[in-house]
């Protein structure tokens, strides 16, 4: 049986063990003398056949769904006699049997593939087969227990919201889950990046070209894994960046919570916002063909050997992406610090700008360097921009006129296209999440720590 | 102020000292503001410049240039006596544009000529040729008038008119240049509307790439990613604001979901390629891939959001709700959760607008493949969006700049219209107590 119509037969089964206990209560109440007497509300026992009916078949389902792949696969693998060594061949042959047994293959197969494809469609025959019986007995069995077992006494409601809760935790866990799963598919892939080039080599090496060698006699394809240019790539490219956008976003904040009038404001601050919904693509095509040309025409004209991919024009667009960013955190903490301070610097006789840069700054300076520190982990993590105005080319230079290549597009770079998990080359892109996942994370840590601490001086 | 008691200054000397600095205290007052005012025309014209530069470059893809000829469908050109599926799939009609293009210009003899006049029309031409016919079998053996899509050099040169009496001629020859002009002339060659651009797949020629297998790309990712991250992101928000016990597993939810909102996309990228496709083999290249990544990407925004519209239901409903006697679970589905949805709406709009821009980790799980056919479910391969941009912004042919920023132009008239709809919504059903 296919999987859509047995989904959509459970859901057919789930209505029916609703409308089953929902009327079994009603006769129930009729006979026994009104609603009262029930424990709970009759929906409750509709809801609760109706789990027992579903949960449990829809779990198993889940759980079946997610591994008879791999089980096939391991299954068909295993009866083959001489199979390929590499990652790569079992590959290629599992994909050869999977189209034969689809039927799209052309052309002369080994008597030793035929085989495997007709075992290969028999298991996935018989995989659905027993996925769909099993579930359907569960679903069945299980509703005509919770049917069976109604009694006017069963306490439904709190059964339901049992589960009901459970579903809410699981929910809720969701946020732990993903960050195991980031940190365990990171973390697996780089222990075996590092297996093969030691971490020593990864971090302080200068020299950054990751294609391996097909052939032991090919010339210049070493592999050299030195992230050292991608790290100090990526410092220069924030770097400027954050040159653009602490100064503007935390002026204009200023700007808007202290000085401008509600008309200003009402209008300015929108626009400023514009620039945080713009997609990071659209920045990187702004950058790649319209800032980068003007960058190096301009250093041309005053006589500068200027790259057509620049660090400058990649940094200067991401700087312009982060304004908003900057000054709408520094906008909260601004507008945190309170007025009793501000009347009573302009009181003893300062001027705005001295009751601004000497009382409200300092009041909210924690605030701003946690904002500060959220947007360098947003500029070291911004990936578009770089890939489309950066460059690929591992410079180790301080120009930034220079094209350089950063963490985050060598992980696009080595990524895109079909990979070899078995190769250096796209574990590295591993290794280098790894890196990345962990700066951010150590200061995004600092920055909501600063930031949560500061707000509970004023609150 | 010390130093003035210490050298006990009279009153008019601190006075005169006073008026002294005050005119540069005064001048560091208007630099100040100054700054702060440049610091807000930079954020403006940052937008006004990013926006006109788009639409600038993007307006001239929305029209096309189209080339009218005198079409002979001949039998012995086209190869064929009658007009079914298998004989249309075979006809020659590249033949019958040739000899058109040859009747309305017989002075292109030599064999470099008749290439450089055949180019003249779009590879894509002879399937609207074909179309025609199936759709009028009468045809076979009449002539008619049709227009026909130019090819991309062709619009390039005759969109760069207007800008320079020279245009930009690239590949286009002086030949070439004087037969489009003779055309122009005689009316045989218009701009028309590009509904190519809204109905086609992505194609190599410029002149036939559309957005609409991107489009339904993004519908679908986006659809997987709500179907999952909506209920889920409320589910949570509920948990830990109506029952999560303050604990230390509460503290450990709260701080991954602030640090998740932080994490750069392309880590979620890379957990669904490590996850998602190598260890659970999902499909390359699909939607239902895309969106279980961006739900990830898109969960801690929702959950964030849905917070702060429970949070805004006073307590005072729920106490009432409790003192007639509901369970928590009843208060909470049939008496806040209504009165907080439009909040959670609200949230989850921003969240899909995210998703909608969202290209890096997108990148990671393989939709950047080139799709030609316009995906049908979400198992489908295709791409979205703005990685179609990402695609088109690398193609070396100029006419795709003008097409990148048409695309640019729709993808930010969607995120527009949903952000402005997240604000009409707030304001038309947010309440306030």
């Amino acid at each position: 049986m296919q999987t859509p119509t047995l989904f959509a037969l459970l859901l057919l089964l789930i209505l029916v063990a609703y409308g089953t206990g929902f009327s079994r209560a009603l006769t129930a109440a009729r006979t026994s003398g009104g609603l009262r007497k029930l424990a709970s509300l009759p929906s409750y026992y509709g809801l609760h056949t109706a789990l027992w009916c579903g949960l449990p078949a829809l779990l198993l389902l889940g759980i079946w769904l997610a591994f008879d792949d791999a089980i096939i696969r391991a299954l068909v693998m295993n009866g083959i006699a001489d199979k390929p060594d590499t990652v790569a061949g079992q590959n290629l042959l599992y994909a050869q049997i999977q189209n034969l047994a689809a039927g799209h293959l052309f052309g002369e197969a080994s008597p030793q593939v035929q085989a495997a494809a007709e075992r290969f469609t028999d298991l996935r025959n018989g995989s659905r087969n027993l996925q769909a019986a099993l579930s359907l007995i569960l679903a069945i069995g299980l509703g005509a227990f919770a049917v069976l077992r109604f009694s006017p006494q069963l306490r439904a409601r709190e059964k339901v919201e049992k589960v009901l809760r459970g579903v809410l935790i699981t929910c809720a866990c969701a946020a732990i889950f993903t960050t195991v799963g980031i940190l365990l598919s990171v973390l697996f892939e780089s222990l075996r990046f590092f297996q093969s080039v030691p971490i020593t080599e990864f971090l302080f090496g200068l020299h950054w070209s990751p294609q391996m060698a097909l052939r032991a006699d090919q010339v210049g394809s070493s592999g050299a894994f030195g992230a050292v240019p991608l790290f100090t790539g990526t410092l220069m490219v924030s770097a400027i960046a954050m040159f653009v956008a602490v100064p503007v976003g935390l002026m204009s904040a200023i700007y808007l919570a202290e000085y401008a009038s509600k008309r200003v404001r009402t209008f300015a601050k929108p626009v400023i916002e514009i620039l945080a919904g713009v997609p990071t693509v659209v920045y990187g095509f702004f950058a790649a063909l319209t800032v980068a040309p003007f960058i190096r025409d301009l250093a041309m004209s005053m006589g500068l050997q200027a790259s057509s991919e620049s660090a400058l024009a990649a940094g200067l667009v991401m700087g312009i992406m982060i304004i908003p960013f900057v000054s709408s955190l520094s906008d909260d903490v601004i507008n945190a610090v309170p007025q009793s301070l501000r009347d009573g610097a302009l009181g003893l006789g300062s001027t705005k700008s001295e009751t601004v840069r000497k009382v409200v700054i300092p009041a909210a300076l924690p605030g701003i360097v946690g904002g500060v520190l959220l947007a360098v982990s947003r500029a070291i993590g911004e990936t578009m921009i770089v890939v489309m105005a950066a460059g690929l080319a591992a410079n180790l230079t301080a120009n930034p006129l220079e094209s350089v290549t950063t963490v985050t597009v060598q992980i696009v770079t080595l990524l895109v296209g079909d990979q070899e998990f078995d190769s250096p080359k796209t574990l590295a892109a591993f290794a280098l999440g790894l890196m990345l996942f962990l700066s951010t994370l150590v200061l995004n840590f600092i920055a909501l720590h600063v930031v949560k601490k500061y707000r509970e001086q004023y609150d | 102020m010390t130093d003035l008691t210490q050298t006990k200054l009279t009153q008019q000397q601190v006075r005169e000292r006073i008026e002294q600095r005050l005119a540069s205290r005064h001048r560091k007052e208007k630099l100040f503001r100054g700054l702060g005012i440049a610091s807000i025309a930079f954020g403006v014209l940052a937008v006004l410049i990013l926006f006109t530069d788009i639409i600038g470059k993007g307006s001239g893809a929305f029209v096309q240039t189209a080339i009218e000829l005198r079409v002979h469908y001949d039998e012995q050109v086209l190869g064929i006596d009658k007009v079914d599926d298998e004989s249309l799939a075979w006809a020659n009609f590249t033949g019958v544009i040739r000899q058109a293009l040859q009747q309305r210009f017989p002075q292109a003899t030599s064999r470099g000529d008749k290439r450089e006049l055949n180019s003249l029309i779009s590879t894509g031409a002879p399937f609207t040729l074909r179309d025609r016919l199936k759709a009028n079998p009468e045809l076979l053996g009449q002539t008619e008038t049709v227009w026909l899509t130019a090819d991309d050099d062709v619009d390039t040169f005759v969109k760069s008119l207007s800008d320079s009496a020279e245009g930009f001629r690239g590949r286009t020859s002086d030949q070439k240049a004087g037969w489009i002009e003779q055309l122009m002339d005689s009316g045989e060659l218009k701009k028309r509307f590009n509904t190519t651009f809204f109905t086609n797949g992505d194609s190599r020629e410029p002149e036939q790439a559309g957005i609409r297998a991107a489009l339904m790309g993004s519908l679908f990712t986006l659809l997987v990613t709500l179907a999952l991250s909506f209920p889920i992101g409320v589910a949570a928000a509920i948990y830990l604001e109506e029952y999560a016990p303050k604990n230390r597993w509460t503290d450990l939810i709260e701080v991954n979901i602030n640090n998740l909102a932080a994490v750069p996309s392309i880590v979620f990228g890379l957990l669904g390629l490590a996850i998602f496709i190598n260890f659970f083999e999902l499909p390359r290249s699909a939607p239902l891939v895309g969106g279980l990544v961006l739900t990830l990407m898109t969960l801690p925004t929702i959950i964030i959001s849905s917070r702060a519209a429970l949070k805004a239901v006073p307590p005072s409903i729920r106490e009432a709700a409790m003192g007639m006697g509901a369970s928590r679970m009843q208060v909470v589905f049939h008496h806040v959760l209504p009165l907080a949805m439009p909040g959670m709406l609200t949230g989850a709009i921003i969240g899909m607008a995210q998703a909608l821009g969202e290209t890096a980790p997108l990148l990671m799980i393989g939709m950047v493949a080139f799709i030609v056919d316009v995906p049908g479910g979400i198992t489908d391969p295709s791409t979205v969006l703005p990685v179609q941009i990402f695609l088109w912004a690398d193609s070396p042919e100029r006419a795709f700049v003008e097409r990148t920023s048409a695309a640019i132009m729709v993808l930010l008239s969607f995120l527009i219209l949903m952000n402005t709809s997240a604000v009409l919504l707030r304001k038309k059903l947010e309440r306030r107590w």
